[in-house]
């Protein structure tokens, strides 16, 4: 019998040693390229929805000579805490996915070298929120309250168009939204209300919702997966992304030609998320780094992005694949705060919603 | 006996104080390394980006009112899952132990399900079964008439409750049913032969005999729901935080290190002083006893209100540990599409789900087929089996051999505090730490099965040392004397009679290393998806299809988890224990 746990054992060490896990579809295989000496190694640091084309990373790798590593960190705000306290000695030498919200720890924590990438002259200055260009914009999305058209539809009620219309008795019991503190929607959310209402109107505008019977979960998938009306619930007004109806479209079995979701886009109804890259202070791979940074803004990525991770192109020159042209609705205007007042407000916007709804 | 001095130079040779240390290193080496040290690490960074000392700052942190009730809930709702738990899983471990029947060893590998599955998964299932929308609430709703659901069940604390014992039964059921299936029938018996009832043969006879093993299930089951995460965060809703989930917040949301520090402290002061307080109790408790085959400990079901009793618990078990399971099950050969302008269609059962996980439009090089996902999920769980034995016996042996030294009793409750650690904390002391060669593991797939080899260790220690602290020692001296060398005792002896108890340990570190406890909190992850990784994937974007093939995932997570604990159990390892 100890022979056998010996046998086990022996066995599970030789399957450990002959096969390393898999890795996902390619990565780290050498692309035949036919060149011997060993390719630099330039790795990104990114959060958990990081997604990327296999072509995009072939022709990448090919045109510079380097082999490209991913490291997923956790979300959004956990992979930033990763890259922060490794700032003596980095992770990676890039790193992808801050986002507007967060965009003020990452400047005071110093965790990126100054790059005027040369692609920057062609994007719209309202997404260079770092005059210092430690941080450059790759994407936007939007998160707005989207509704469920059939149900609408077939009550004959006309879907909300602006926040106010939210607070109104017809729309009772109707929405469900993230928790701030737990949900990277549910915090735009919140500043779309703050962008919209100000400071001083934010709790009284949340005071009328908690009214109107608002229901408040704590992450997205048990939004729109448990609650929404869509995919089951029973509330057919989510917190989710304006790329969400298009989403649908694209992921619908059979094909639809017309998307199930609308968008409440009205007014300042939606808070602008805009994700960003930066060089990591201290990399070796300097000259490398500032390749893939211009690659990112450019139309060979940006194309790339959509249907990857649903969020759109900051360069103009960037065309968007046709299901978002027919099912996209971008608002005209939305809420504006500065990186600077969400860092510093954030605990106690928090904190005062936390008081006014949850309590 | 010990006056022969054949048996004394035994002693002195072996069972003293070198051996006592030997079996210690691998387990602390591996604790200091990989768990101590960078907690220590973390902890003195945060406490030093304050502007205040680390006492006042844990002052400030106890003083608070909105602290103190976080506690008092964390506490609270670990008490009352721990009872629930036990209420469903003593009377199964019972069954399990003392009876044969048929579908046994399936309900026992369908218990275990649960414990692998990913939160969000879970809250899917329930949302399916008795959310707003569930099938008991429509149920009703036809039955009765109702224009609303009569029942609300998600985000209440009932879903909290319930989710902990469903997660957490498998526990009870076997590390208390392993270790009551080989406990001699005959020794109750007998106290009812000398008049005693059925009730008081129970009370005095049987539980003193099994709290060790009640008392080491307890324990994980507690600290498993005192720093409960996903559960409280996704089925309880905003209303309800744990520790846990204050950790998180102040450390993700608002990156103020140092009181997401301070409320980490306490998390392991407390898993420290209830660690301490198992061990005063479990000391005293703990007594040789003679372990019985258990062909001769079982039966089968013989009257009729045997029968009736145990298709009761086992009605109820099914009801709590299987349905959501089904649930997800039928969900994931379902898939809802909406007509342009109609309702919402159900399309019949189909096979789309799986068919589509095989695929992936845009060729995205973070998409895995589910074989190589499944196949990954299998490597980092041999890979956390192995090294849980390598760590884990010696540090099981060291306990139950010298329980009374001062080392092990000091020792002993430091054991279980990375079930208490919080998993953001540790995640970002990774990061601190192992970051020199030749331990740069931050990136390095080899941190995957280390960081479940964490959790699945405390396990490991907890189920075997009661099954080796019974065995009597008169067993032991009589080899020695005879004499065997206090290696040979430890292969001879004490190996074939816990071999029971290891099969148990085994298939904890298999499941907890599948389930992926809190790893993704740990890790800066390389290109290597597992199964749970996988059905985050679908689960965070839009759309029927995503949300369908991460049920069809999840359905494969379970038959692979089930396939993987009863391959272990047919390892025939279970002989061992058979004499």
């Amino acid at each position: 019998m100890l022979k056998r746990v010996f046998i086990i054992g022996m066995l599970s060490i030789l399957g450990w040693a002959a096969c390393t896990p898999a890795p996902a579809s390619g990565v780290g295989e050498p692309n035949g390229s036919g060149s011997t000496a060993p390719r630099p190694i330039l790795t990104v640091m990114t959060h958990d929805s990081f997604e990327i084309s296999q072509a995009v990373v072939d022709a990448f790798e090919s045109q510079h000579a380097v082999e490209l590593r991913f490291l997923k960190a956790g979300d959004a705000g956990t992979a930033l805490n990763k890259a922060i306290l490794a700032r003596d000695n980095p992770l990676a030498d890039v790193f992808y996915g801050v986002d507007n919200t967060f965009l003020s720890r990452a400047i005071a924590e110093d965790i990126f070298e100054p790059y005027a990438s040369p692609v920057l002259e062609a994007l719209p200055d309202e997404f260079k929120l770092d005059p210092g260009n430690r941080a450059l914009p790759v994407d936007y999305g939007d998160v707005c309250v989207n509704f469920d058209r059939r149900f609408f539809a077939d009550s004959d009620q006309a879907p909300p168009k602006t926040l106010q219309d939210l607070t109104a008795e017809e729309y009772r019991g109707q929405l469900v939204i993230e928790n701030p503190a737990t949900s990277s929607p549910g915090l735009a959310f919140l500043l779309a209300t703050i962008g919209t209402f100000g400071e001083d109107g934010y709790l009284d505008y949340w005071a009328a919702l908690v009214d109107n019977d608002v229901l408040v979960v704590n992450d997205w998938e048990s939004a729109y997966y448990g609650e929404y009306s869509l995919h089951g619930g029973s509330r057919p007004l989510v917190v989710s992304y304006g790329s969400s109806p298009p989403a649908e479209v694209y992921f619908a079995d059979p094909p639809v030609d017309e998307t199930p979701s609308g968008v409440v886009s009205g007014g300042t109804s939606c808070f602008r998320q805009i994700e960003f890259v930066g060089i990591l202070r201290g990399t070796e791979l300097r000259r490398l780094a500032e390749a893939w940074v211009d690659f990112m803004l450019s139309p060979a990525f940006q194309e790339d992005m959509p249907l990857n991770m649903f969020v759109f192109p900051v360069n103009p020159a960037a065309s968007l694949p046709p299901v978002f042209r027919e099912h996209l609705v971008i608002p005209e205007t939305t809420a504006h705060l500065t990186p600077d007042q969400i860092t510093r407000n954030r605990e106690s916007w928090i904190d005062s919603w936390t008081e006014v709804v949850l309590r | 006996m010990n006056a022969n001095p054949s048996s004394l130079r035994v002693n002195k040779r072996g069972t003293g104080f070198q051996t006592g240390w030997l079996l210690w290193l691998p387990p602390l080496t591996f604790l200091v390394v990989f768990f101590f040290y960078p907690l220590a690490r973390i902890f003195s960074i945060s406490f030093g980006r304050g502007d205040q000392g680390i006492f006042s700052l844990l002052l400030q942190a106890l003083t608070s009112e909105n602290t103190r009730s976080i506690l008092g809930f964390t506490l609270g709702q670990a008490t009352l899952s721990m009872l629930l738990t036990l209420a469903l899983g003593l009377p199964g471990a019972y069954l399990f132990a003392r009876y044969r029947f048929r579908g046994k060893t399936l309900l026992r590998a369908l218990s275990g399900i649960p414990f692998v599955l990913p939160t969000v998964v879970v809250a899917a299932a329930f949302n399916a079964l008795l959310g707003p929308n569930g099938w008991l609430n429509m149920f009703l709703m036809n039955q009765f008439n109702l224009a609303h659901p009569p029942f609300n069940f998600m985000h209440t604390l009932g879903a909290i409750l319930l989710a902990h014992v469903f997660y957490n039964t498998t526990i009870v059921l076997r590390m208390v049913g392993d270790f009551w299936s080989h406990l001699d029938p005959h020794l109750a018996a007998a106290a009812e032969t000398l008049g005693a009832t059925r009730w008081q043969a129970f009370r005095r006879v049987s539980l003193p005999l099994l709290s060790p093993a009640i008392m080491a299930a307890s324990l994980l089951v507690f600290l498993f729901d005192f720093t409960s995460f996903g559960v409280i965060l996704l089925l309880g809703g905003p209303r309800f935080a744990t520790l846990e989930v204050e950790i998180y917040t102040q450390t993700v949301n608002l990156f103020n290190l140092p009181t997401a520090a301070s409320l980490s402290l306490l998390q392991l002061v407390c898993t420290l002083a209830i660690s301490v307080l198992y061990t005063r109790l479990a000391k005293r408790i703990a007594r040789p006893i003679t372990l019985r085959p258990v062909l001769l400990t079982q039966k089968g079901l013989a009257s009729s209100r045997q029968k009736l009793a145990a298709g009761v618990l086992i009605a109820a078990l099914l009801i709590v540990l299987v349905t959501p399971l089904a649930a997800l099950g039928a969900r994931s050969f379902t898939r809802y599409g909406t007509a342009p302008r109609g309702e919402v269609v159900q399309q019949g059962w189909t096979l789309e789900n799986y068919r589509q996980l095989s695929e992936d439009p845009q060729s995205s090089i973070f998409f895995v087929p589910p074989t190589q996902a499944i196949r990954n999920s299998l490597l980092y769980a041999a890979a956390t089996v192995l090294l849980s034995l390598l760590i884990g016996a010696p540090s099981a042996w060291a306990l139950a051999r010298r329980t009374s030294s001062r080392l092990a009793r000091i020792l002993d409750p430091l054991l279980m505090l990375p079930l208490g650690a919080s998993a953001v904390t540790l995640g970002l002391g990774f990061i601190v730490t192992l970051s020199q060669p030749p331990l740069d593991l931050r990136t390095s797939p080899v941190l995957l099965p280390i960081a479940h080899t964490l959790v699945a260790f405390p396990f490991f220690v907890r189920s075997l040392v009661p099954a080796l602290q019974s065995i009597q020692p008169n067993l032991k001296q009589a080899a020695a004397a005879l004499g065997a060398a206090p290696r040979q005792v430890m292969l001879y002896i004490d190996l074939p009679l816990v071999g029971r108890a290891l099969l148990v340990a085994v298939v904890f570190a298999f499941t907890i290393s599948i389930g992926e406890f809190g790893a993704s909190a740990l890790l800066a992850r390389p290109e290597f998806p597992t199964v749970p990784v996988a059905i985050f994937r679908f689960l965070s974007r839009p759309g029927a299809i995503n949300f369908g093939m991460a049920m069809a995932l999840s359905t494969l997570l379970m038959l692979v988890t089930a396939g993987g604990m009863l391959a272990i159990e047919r390892l025939r390892l279970a002989e061992v224990g058979e004499f």
